[in-house]
């Protein structure tokens, strides 16, 4: 299979909250929601994003839109580095990327009709009349599945999966090739979220999208992604093909969440061992020193309390930052070039 | 979910609006209340014989009749003509100095609330207003305002304008506050976001999604503030510094009842019976339109 191009790069994002306190509300520190992360994501692939709540996934995938500013690094969609857009230039490149988001009630207005929902992005970034938008509208609701008829109620009368597929009817409006999707099932019941999920599939077969996929259900993710990525506190720990992360996890936090998900057979669950991590996650305003896991970490040695890990490439696109496969395998790889080692695995990914 | 693909013409919002209009009864019996004070004023004096302001001394300080049915003042002015004369001057006022009000608080509010940049400054302004003793500025401003204005538009023109914007600026800080209140909540709402992702410019941001989301408050606040708006005529029009003396408007006609308080009661009374009628049917008409333009309660 041909190495295929790469429609986001992010490079060193960093995203941080100032703190302001005292009595001249003088910035005091920051909360580090997003540290120093790099990835890929190619073409027409699914990278899932996985962490636990307040990890900075969210926080992550709304910078790589620029809804936040970051604060630093860059991010390049398509060739271009939407990190430093002036706003009219932002704009225009908005319709390519678009996102999907967690709460299906949230974020739909509730004193706009589902036609005027879907078309707020027709209205915005076109100039046809009424007739080819609504044109363009039924077809959206095709697409997703949605009636017809339902394009004058308004959000209040439908049911979460409803809401969420007129969520993602919006976010298809404008042709995009990027969308991320933050936990666009968390809210949802766990029949409607096959249906969501299939029908994002359906989509991405449909009209070649590229996805970000923001969740905390691991088996979900493995279910639609590609490639995983696994965060803690503000960076990114592990970052591997879907497979090999599920099959040969190599951080012990990867470890320790994938030994959490719970297992359909009762005797298998029991049977299973689960590592239960102690402790909380520090505060993302002030983590330790060293490795950020090293306070919860069941293999923790004296170097994690000292230094922080690279990210290092321990196997053909499996990505780790973590002491434990620094000392065998040390081989100089960096973060850096992560990037092109990563071709040849995707397709062993996408075989998942 | 049947699939049919039947493209049932989409029915006009505002019959929605209406029907769930209509389904509010005190909201009914406001506007029709409202729309007969509207007749009262505005169509009335066409249809009366006598003039607001002509003095027929040989009838004065008359009872009830049909001739004149509120009676006559100490003037031998007709009371009922009074009364329509006066309706007209008060409800424009309330109305103006309303929209007006309404119109500042709200900008000032949506600013102070979407734009974290000029919060502070708009809000100390706000608070600054909040702490001048509103009725001593209105008279320093209707001293000094009163002779330019006069000249400029005209007497009437002129007080009108006067009085209008005084109450309007002396009244817009309320509005404000809540209104920031609310947007300060809504800017985080996701589906703002949604539109910040899809690139909504800021100002149809604030059009599209943020203002008719503020609409409840901002209606609840312009009900109540045309009450303060004619109260606010009628006290400055009581203590002299509003309409000339012969001009009649509501809040005049009290205070010129207020002498005759003993004998003739109703002549006070029956003003601030109207004022209060008004007062009470503009609140439940926005009552009943909050009701109607919000979707989540219409159509249940």
């Amino acid at each position: 299979m041909s190495p295929r191009r790469k429609l986001v790069e992010v490079r060193n994002l960093k995203l941080y909250f100032p703190i302001y306190g005292g009595l001249l509300r003088r910035q005091v520190g920051s909360v580090k929601a997003v540290d120093d992360v790099s990835f890929d994501i190619y073409e027409g692939e699914t990278l899932g994003i996985v962490g636990e709540s307040g990890c900075g996934k969210s926080t992550c995938g709304r910078a790589v839109l620029r809804l936040y500013d970051a604060t630093a690094g860059s991010i390049t969609i398509d060739g271009e580095n939407i990190a430093d857009l002036p706003p009219e230039t932002l704009r225009k490149k908005r319709p390519s990327m678009q996102m999907v988001f967690q709460d299906p009630q949230a974020s739909l207005n509730p004193r706009m009709t589902v036609a005027g929902i879907i078309g707020e992005p027709l209205d915005e970034h076109t100039d046809w009349d009424r007739k080819k938008k609504l044109e363009r509208i039924y077809e959206l609701m095709d697409a997703v599945g949605l009636n017809r008829d339902f394009a004058h109620r308004y959000p209040h009368a439908f049911s979460g999966g409803q809401r969420q597929r007129i969520g993602i009817a919006r976010a298809l409006a404008l042709n995009p090739r990027f969308i991320v999707c933050d936990e666009p099932i968390a809210a949802l019941d766990v029949s409607i979220q096959a249906q969501v999920v299939n029908l994002l599939e359906e989509l991405q077969d449909q009209f070649g999208l590229t996805y970000m996929f923001i969740s905390h259900d691991l088996s979900m993710v493995r279910h639609i992604a590609d490639r995983v990525a696994v965060m803690y506190l503000g960076k990114i720990v592990e970052l591997a093909p879907v497979v090999d992360l599920y099959d040969h996890p190599a951080h012990p936090y990867t470890e320790a969440l994938l030994s959490a998900v719970p297992e359909p057979d009762p005797s298998a669950e029991r049977r299973k061992d689960r590592i239960v991590l102690t402790g909380d996650v520090p505060s993302p305003a002030n983590p330790p020193q060293g490795c950020n896991f090293c306070t919860r970490c069941p293999r923790v040695m004296d170097i994690c309390r000292q230094i922080e890990p690279e990210t290092r490439e321990i196997l053909p696109g499996h990505f780790v930052a973590c002491h434990l496969h620094n000392q065998d395998k040390t081989t100089g790889r960096t973060g850096g070039a992560q990037a092109e080692h990563t071709q040849n695995q995707i397709q062993q990914g996408e075989d998942a | 979910m049947t699939d049919t693909v039947s493209f049932r013409a989409p029915r006009n919002q505002w019959w929605d609006v209406w029907d769930q209009f209509k389904t509010h009864k005190g909201a009914l019996v406001g506007s029709v209340v409202f729309i007969a004070i509207l007749l009262f004023c505005f169509v009335g004096p066409t249809l009366w014989p006598y003039d607001a302001t002509y003095i027929d001394i040989r009838s004065r300080n008359q009872g009830f009749s049909l001739a004149h049915p509120f009676g006559t003042d100490q003037l031998g002015r007709d009371i009922f003509a009074r009364m329509m004369k006066g309706g007209q001057v008060s409800l424009a006022v309330g109305v103006v100095a309303m929209v007006l009000s309404v119109f500042i608080g709200t900008a000032i509010g949506v600013m102070a609330g979407y734009f974290r940049r000029i919060d502070g400054l708009l809000m100390r302004m706000t608070d600054l207003f909040l702490a001048l003793p509103l009725l001593p500025l209105l008279l320093v401003m209707s001293m000094l305002f009163r002779q330019p204005l006069s000249s400029a538009f005209g007497v009437e023109t002129g007080m009108f304008l006067l009085i209008v914007v005084a109450i309007a600026i002396t009244s817009w800080m309320r509005t404000a506050r809540v209104v920031r209140g609310d947007v300060l909540a809504l800017k985080e709402r996701e589906y703002v976001l949604a539109g910040r992702s899809i690139g909504t410019p800021p100002r149809r941001l604030i059009l599209r999604h943020i203002l008719p989301n503020v609409l409840s408050p901002v209606m609840v606040s312009a009900t109540l503030m045309l009450a303060t708006a004619i109260i606010t005529e009628s006290a400055l029009s009581f203590l002299g510094m509003g309409f000339p003396p012969d001009f009649p408007t509501w809040g005049r006609l009290v205070a010129d009842g207020v002498d005759y308080l003993q004998q003739y009661p109703s002549r006070s009374m029956l003003p601030g019976v109207f004022i209060s009628l008004v007062v009470l049917s503009v609140n439940y008409i926005g009552d009943g339109l909050r009701d109607a333009l919000d979707p989540r309660i219409r159509g249940r």
